[in-house]
């Protein structure tokens, strides 16, 4: 990986790299997937340290289930697939053998949110976050780029406690130029700062958020990015610190409006109330296309920002002009 | 340990067992009867467990994959000496530290259990575990017949296989009955040791009422076969107490005070019988 400049790879490439640089000094730290080696970008890994490499077939629950059992005996597990399935087929094993035991195993899911664009909805995960945020003792990180991601893995290998791991498909952009960053689980990183408004994100469309926030600043908007990678257990501080700087908050997520990132942001509020504005799925089939296309018909890409900054502004204004 | 000591402590566990589930006023009765033969057998002969150091790295595994009959559990653990009496006595109250089913908080129990079908996938990862460190602990994971249902079982019974655990151990306690009905008329099972045979495991039937059988057919195993293995435990629901015995009621449940003070009567009476052959 190039210490700087952009690098434009996948997110899963760069985490299954440092995985399998970790993992060649640590045979300890084990990998479990389930007919998704090349999914994940698994294959150099099961080809070099096939004895830290656990195949299960296509059988999410039993791969769940061996992870559990393979950390009770001291291994440092990654269950790498399909986002998808993980938080589906497999739900009741991430409920009871991963989070209710207790157990030190990261749920490396792939390809989520709606990466996998016009293959359609079996293949979305628009639902992670609203559900796992209900286990206790679940964490749940989505990182925006592949130093993040890399990052969050060096963190991963030796964490006490159960974690899900969301990231999507194709390249990525770089949010973040060169590894000289701090990033720690369960604290948002201030990307921009900025006093008219806040924009938090979370996963890919920190980017997004970013990208809209420069190009709002030409226009006189002062925007405030978070990059909010940790979604559980979430960031209070910067929530609250935000809306009492800001005034006002938008939220964007590739997830469902409903239990995600803007729910989130709503209920730390909730006793502290600023406007707040979700970005995200409606409750709807999503229609079929590219991932970027979906991004940009539901309004969580850069463009789909400024129009909601631009909103809220206006509404802000409007509101004092009565006043 | 002489296989009457075994039938005298396993008489001890069905008696304490009484008790914990007659005070805690819940329980699956009927299928802790059943497996309490397993329960002794394991713990008192085959399995390798230090209470003083539950978590010692070279321990047996086992997993409760029937989680809902987690009393017997809470007995044997307690007898040997796991948990205390005081603990297993607030079973059922407010706060309790023990759930009706198996939570890793308490002393020698691996992984939190109870929803059906998860147990022998977590045996199997314990059994890859052992394998890539060279390390000679078995795992023992006891699933109930009704929960022969679940189809995550046959994920892990294939990975069983292709992993070719035979550091692995599965035991179903064959009682026959499940909560609607018998288990052939729910959804019948066929042949299970074709069944298990077919995926590639090694299978032994074996009455699970009959310590003497029981001990037999774990002295049996090759543990160098590179093949799984099954145990299938031929039992009695209500194993023990008579009117318990293959009566669907006693499925969960509970016993007025003439009923638990009648099961105790024939425990006792079983008990002091084998203490004088």
């Amino acid at each position: 990986m190039n210490k700087m400049g952009n690098q434009q790879i996948a997110c899963r490439k760069s985490m299954t790299n440092m995985l399998l640089k970790l993992a060649r000094k640590d045979k300890n730290i084990i990998v479990v997937t389930t007919d998704a080696r090349g999914s994940v970008t698994l294959t150099d890994f099961a080809k070099e340290l096939p004895d830290q490499f656990v195949e299960c077939g296509i059988a999410e629950q039993d791969a769940v289930g061996i992870s559990a059992g393979l950390a009770n005996c001291g291994k440092k597990v990654f269950v790498c697939g399909p986002a998808c399935f993980y938080m589906a087929r497999s739900l009741e094993q991430v409920k009871v053998d991963i989070a209710y035991s207790k157990s030190p195993v990261t749920i490396f899911g792939v390809s989520g949110g709606v990466a996998y664009g016009a293959l359609g909805a079996t293949h979305h995960s628009l639902y992670d976050i609203a559900v796992l945020r209900t286990f206790p003792g679940m964490n749940i990180v989505f990182p925006c780029d592949a130093r993040e991601a890399a990052k969050l893995v060096e963190i991963l290998v030796d964490y006490p406690e159960p974690v899900y791991v969301r990231v999507g498909r194709g390249a990525v952009p770089d949010v973040y130029k060169n590894d000289d960053f701090d990033f720690q689980l369960g604290k948002a990183n201030l990307l921009l700062d900025g006093k008219d408004i806040t924009v938090i994100g979370t996963g890919e469309t920190v980017y997004h958020a970013y990208q809209a926030a420069l190009t709002l600043r030409e226009e006189g908007i002062s925007v405030r990015v978070l990059d909010m990678a940790t979604l559980k257990p979430i960031d209070t501080q910067a929530i609250l610190k935000a809306a009492n700087d800001t005034k006002r908050i938008i939220t964007v997520e590739e997830h469902s409006r409903f239990g995600g990132l803007g729910s989130i942001v709503m209920e730390t509020l909730s006793e502290h109330p600023v406007p707040v504005k979700i970005l995200g799925i409606p409750d709807e089939d999503v229609v079929h296309g590219t991932s970027a296309e979906i991004f940009s018909y539901y309004g969580i890409d850069k463009e789909g920002i400024i129009k909601a900054v631009h909103s809220m502004i206006n509404k802000k204004n409007k509101i004092i002009s009565y006043t | 340990m002489q296989n009457k000591d075994l039938k005298i402590i396993s008489e001890r566990n069905r008696k304490r067992l009484m008790e914990i589930v007659y005070n805690a006023k819940a329980g699956h009765i009927g299928g802790d009867l059943s497996c309490m033969n397993v329960l002794t057998v394991l713990y008192f002969k085959v399995m390798n467990t230090d209470s003083c150091n539950p978590k010692k790295s070279d321990r047996d595994r086992f997993v409760m994959s029937k989680g809902h009959c987690v009393e017997a559990l809470y007995a044997v653990l307690e007898a040997k000496g796991f948990i205390s009496k005081e603990i297993t006595d607030t079973l059922g109250k407010f706060k309790s530290p023990l759930a009706g089913h198996p939570t890793i908080q308490v002393p020698g129990v691996e992984i939190s259990s109870g929803a059906l079908g998860h147990g022998l996938s977590v045996g199997v990862g314990m059994a890859i575990a052992a394998k890539m460190d060279n390390k000679s602990f078995k795992t023992y994971v006891l699933m109930g017949d009704g929960e022969q249902d679940e189809g995550s079982i046959y994920e892990a019974a294939m990975a069983g296989n292709q992993y070719k655990l035979d550091n692995l151990v599965a035991i179903i306690d064959r009682n026959k009955l499940q909560i609607s009905g018998t288990t052939e008329s729910v959804m019948s099972l066929g042949n299970i040791r074709d069944r298990w045979t077919a995926f590639g495991w090694d299978v032994q039937e074996t009455n699970g009422d009959e310590v003497d059988d029981l001990v037999c057919a774990f002295d049996k195993i090759d543990y160098q076969n590179h093949q799984p293995h099954l145990i299938i435990a031929d039992t009695t629901k209500g194993k023990g107490v008579s009117y318990m015995e293959n009566d669907l009621k006693w499925h969960h449940g509970m016993p007025t005070r003439e009923q638990y003070e009648q099961a105790m009567k024939e425990i006792e009476q079983r008990i002091v019988t084998l203490e004088n052959e």
